[in-house]
């Protein structure tokens, strides 16, 4: 446990991300806490709009409008930089931290050589001639494991496959490199032996740039692929956090099960899966108590009164539900304890 | 399991709308005209000029025609010399700007809207002709577009007054011929696309006959851009209208027309600048209600523009 | 590429001889020519033998086919008032409606670009709502009412501007600015509404995370591809630039092919119409095809189709 005393890479506290929109105010990130160290890889998992890519934009500073950052420290390397200017922002980004995102077809500019897109933030960032620039931009081409690397420079995106395309994203984001990468939905849009592909291409680029990554996804798989700790979101709130395996194991928040339930699994074979009942809950009306209630099975008196804080149940493992008050419980003997009323 | 529904999820702005769907369309509409500030104002001008239009014999305070040989090129009220008996100044003939200006809004909207319905009966069934039956006459039909659009409206219509000659009806007639390429060239995407969705090839699966179908099924549907489009066109007919005027080859003498004030007035720029003035500022104001209107119109029925729908 | 241009160019064929079908059956409703082109006082011989040299007695279809050989050889017949080759006298002007076009077009760019992109990336502030305002506004006037406004401000009160003519550089200020509000608020309206697009592509994202200054992402990465579909529609709106080219030369006695046209239609000079018409079909169908060349060179994604 020498590590965990240790300064994290990225330290994120009470962070709080709202959009102001036209019907009022949104919070889509409200109290979000965690932390990377150094070459970790962490994943941030929950249903769509339950904050998780908000909270990805906000470490990057690029939460556009209506958005804006209303409270916590994003701390980088003890920098907070929820304070840094615009500018000393830009020259963290994309060389420090750096993103790749969900499309990559739409991520890259259709009128430039993909050459030019991976030699432009090395101009950037490290100041270098344009000729170094194509030298290293052939190389990260090479790295990223694209074949003909020297021809591949002239074409524009739409000449690549969905794969290349996103290796290209890949060496854009990591041609600086940074000690940070947020890969949001990374594998998403591709085809599932591609994603395989894409996967092991960042799990090799990992240990052989020491960068952390912090994986955005709704995929369970991709989680389990490569992730060392999991946090899961939901409503805006960090519900669960901790080591993969254990979390994989027993979850402990009913939401991760729910999750975790309804994804297939290979060698189960199930008559329906599972789906948790209900919806998320509109920002208009967030239920009062714990949000995850009106969905949850295991739901108490409590839960409709007053909203959870984050547990910690174990050593680095924080769960953010009532159930654990008073220690730990295993979610499935609960459930079966409990009478069938329902 | 809950008894407080206002904390069920997924009560959201869905089953608002649907409560409000139930109210009186013209009452829905107007609110939603209510929340758009460019639109409500469009719509006041268009209504304010219709009712200028309509009830100009009342509201107008002169005969627009009455010469007053005593009292020429009279400046506006607010000006030295004016006086409150002629608000807007008298022309070179002595007659009430006032009360031309307001006859002139007349001839505006006639041939406005007239020449548009002209136009859009034309471009409305030629395209959904084109757009449904493709082939050689979609072919011929886009190649006409384009020579239509390779010469300039204006001078197509230049070169017709000059051998026709123009009164309103000719004029009218004019403006819609030369006219309806747009709207046919916007009916036939339309339909092309439409052609493609599944409820026309249900249509045409069950055995509807290719009249049903294009009249009964595409119609609808391509009618909601349509009115943006035409309602835009009543605009610049306006000013193509007041160009033409302004040629010498618009509406005639004794027809008050805007345009053929502010050509008039231009020879008597350098004394009296209200003659060529207020024709233009009637034309811009009412230019500009009906491109806010037609504006906020396509922000409501687009789909394919972000704004609300009804 | 090239043989695109060859499709393209094949395509205008037709399109040249539904304009030359429309002209000839206008130009046949005008009505005989002949009574303009003798004197008052002129013999039934006289003009019998005038309606022959000119084939006015042959079937309507000999009629079409003569007109459309000679009109290939750009013989649009002589212009009964000047005495001279029609067409000749057509172009002779056109350099000069060409430059009105050219300089106004260079003015509205100048004022769109800046204009549209900075309304664009503030939205619904100050500067976003007079830009958007002016477009409208731009749009609503009519062009040549602009025009005599300015004459009445700047020519009448402050005498800067000459009010008519074209000479000095000083000449062209006025009628451009005219013309040009027109296009400058068409093309303000275009970029604005592409640029608030773009600027939510995921591409512009990239450019962001990349760490690049908001001006580069801006101009390099979101204008560029701006262009493609303002340049496309600007395009678009050649004929009706040529259209206001000639009510703006009215208005400031600009010798140009507008105040030909006006001139000849009055005087039912036919053959100096048809050049007319014909001279600016070509430029338009031209200018057409030049934009389309200057999309798929922006565009990459085009060439190789």
């Amino acid at each position: 446990m020498i590590q965990e005393q240790e300064k994290p890479l990225l330290d994120v506290r009470n962070l709080k991300t709202y959009f102001h929109t036209e019907n009022g105010v949104v919070p889509s990130v409200d109290g979000v806490s965690f932390h990377i160290n150094k070459g970790e890889v962490i994943a941030i998992v929950g249903e769509s709009g339950c904050g998780k890519s908000v909270t990805s934009y906000s470490v990057m500073g690029l939460v556009g409008q209506p958005g804006k950052i209303e409270g916590g420290e994003i701390l980088f390397e003890e920098k907070d930089l929820t304070k840094l200017s615009n500018g000393q922002m830009r020259t963290l980004r994309g060389n420090e931290i750096s993103m790749i995102f969900q499309e990559p077809l739409t991520s890259l500019n259709p009128l430039f050589t993909v050459g030019f897109q991976i030699s432009e933030v090395i101009m950037l960032h490290e100041k270098v001639s344009k000729k170094i620039a194509k030298q290293k931009t052939v190389e990260m081409i090479n790295k990223v494991g694209i074949p003909n690397a020297s021809k591949i420079y002239y074409s524009f995106p739409h000449q690549l496959s969905g794969g290349m395309r996103q290796r290209i994203m890949i060496a854009i984001a990591l041609a600086c490199n940074p000690k940070l990468l947020i890969a949001d939905e990374p594998t998403t849009a591709l085809d599932v032996t591609i994603q395989a592909q894409i996967l092991q291409l960042m799990k090799d680029l990992r240990q052989e740039l020491d960068t952390s990554i912090l994986l955005i996804t709704h995929d369970l798989g991709v989680v389990a692929e490569m992730v060392d700790r999991v946090i899961v979101m939901y409503a805006g709130q960090v519900v669960e956090e901790g080591n993969v395996f254990k979390l994989f194991e027993n979850p402990k928040h009913p939401y991760t099960k729910g999750l975790m339930d309804s994804t297939p699994k290979i060698h189960e074979r199930k008559e329906e899966l599972y789906s948790i009942k209900g919806t998320v809950p509109t920002p208009m009306n967030m239920p009062t108590g714990c949000r995850f209630y009106p969905r949850c099975e295991f739901a108490m008196e409590k839960c409709k009164e007053k909203a959870p804080e984050l547990l910690e149940v174990k050593q680095g493992y924080h769960v953010r539900c009532w159930l654990h008050e008073e220690g730990e419980v295993n979610l499935d003997e609960e459930f079966n304890r409990k009478p069938a009323t329902t | 399991m809950s008894t407080n529904s206002a904390m069920e999820p997924g009560t959201s702005m869905e089953e608002q709308f649907e409560v409000s769907k139930g109210i009186n369309p013209w009452i829905r509409w107007f609110k939603l005209l209510l929340r758009s500030k460019t639109g409500t104002t469009g719509f006041i001008i268009v209504l304010t000029v219709c009712i200028t239009a309509i009830f100009a014999p009342q509201i107008a305070p002169y005969d627009p025609d009455a010469m007053n040989p005593a009292n020429m090129n009279a400046p506006p009220v607010w000006l030295e010399g004016g006086t409150s008996a002629h608000i807007l100044g008298t022309d070179s003939l002595g007659r009430d700007m006032l009360s031309r200006v307001i006859y002139g809004s007349q001839v505006s909207l006639l041939i406005g809207v007239f020449s548009v319905i002209v136009a859009g009966s034309i471009g409305l069934v030629l395209g959904i002709l084109a757009g449904y039956y493709g082939r050689w006459i979609d072919n011929l039909l886009m190649r006409v577009v384009d020579a239509f659009l390779a010469v300039p409206n204006i001078l197509l219509l230049l070169v017709i007054l000059g051998i026709f000659g123009s009164n309103l009806i000719t004029l009218i007639l004019v403006l819609g011929v030369t006219n309806w390429v747009i709207y046919a060239r916007l009916v036939r995407g339309e339909v092309l696309t439409l052609k493609e969705r599944d409820f026309i090839r249900a249509a045409r699966s069950i055995g509807t006959n290719d009249r049903t179908i294009m009249f009964k099924h595409i119609l609808p549907n391509v009618f909601s851009s349509f009115i943006v489009i035409s309602t835009l066109s009543v605009a610049t007919t306006l000013i193509i209208e007041a160009s033409l005027s302004f040629l010498g080859l618009g509406i005639q003498p004794p027809t008050i027309s805007w345009g053929y004030m502010l050509s008039t007035g231009r020879d008597y720029l350098a004394t009296s600048w209200w003659l060529a003035t207020f024709p233009g500022l009637a034309i811009t104001i009412t230019v500009l209600g009906i491109i806010f209107l037609g504006d906020w119109l396509r922000d409501v029925l687009d789909p394919r523009s972000q704004g609300r729908r009804p | 590429m090239g043989r695109y241009l060859i499709r393209r160019v094949l395509q205008v064929i037709p399109v040249l001889l539904i304009i030359s079908f429309i002209v000839f059956a206008l130009v046949y409703m005008a009505g005989d020519p002949v009574s303009l082109m003798l004197p008052e006082e002129a013999s039934q011989e006289e003009i019998d033998s005038l309606r022959e040299a000119l084939g006015l007695n042959d079937p309507l279809h000999v009629q079409y086919g003569v007109y459309i050989i000679n009109a290939l050889q750009g013989d649009f017949g002589k212009s009964y008032r000047y005495n001279q080759d029609a067409l000749s006298i057509v172009l002779e002007r056109l350099p000069q409606t060409l430059e009105l076009a050219i300089v106004s077009m260079i003015f509205a760019t100048i004022i769109a670009i800046p204009l549209g992109i900075w309304s664009a990336s503030k939205q619904n502030s100050y500067i976003d709502l007079i830009a958007t305002g002016a477009s409208v506004l731009g749009k609503a006037m009519p062009n040549f009412w602009l025009g005599i406004m300015l004459i009445l401000l700047l020519s009448v009160n402050l005498a800067i501007f000459p009010v008519s003519g074209r000479g000095t550089l000083m000449h062209i200020v006025l009628p451009a600015i005219t013309l040009g509000t027109a296009i400058a608020a068409e093309m303000t309206r275009l970029i604005r509404s592409n640029m608030i697009e773009i600027m939510q592509q995921d591409y512009v994202r990239t450019a962001k995370s990349k760490g690049q200054k908001d001006s580069i992402v801006t101009y390099r990465h979101a204008f560029k591809n701006c262009l493609i579909p303002v340049v496309t529609i600007m395009a678009l709106q050649t004929s009706g630039l040529i259209g206001g080219a000639l009510v703006t030369e009215v208005v400031f006695a600009w010798p140009g092919m507008g105040q030909l046209l006006v001139q000849a239609v009055n005087a039912r000079d036919m053959a100096i119409v048809q050049a007319c018409v014909f001279v600016i079909a070509v430029a338009v169908i031209l200018m057409n095809l030049l934009a389309d060349i200057i999309y798929r060179m922006i565009d990459p994604r085009i060439k190789y189709e």
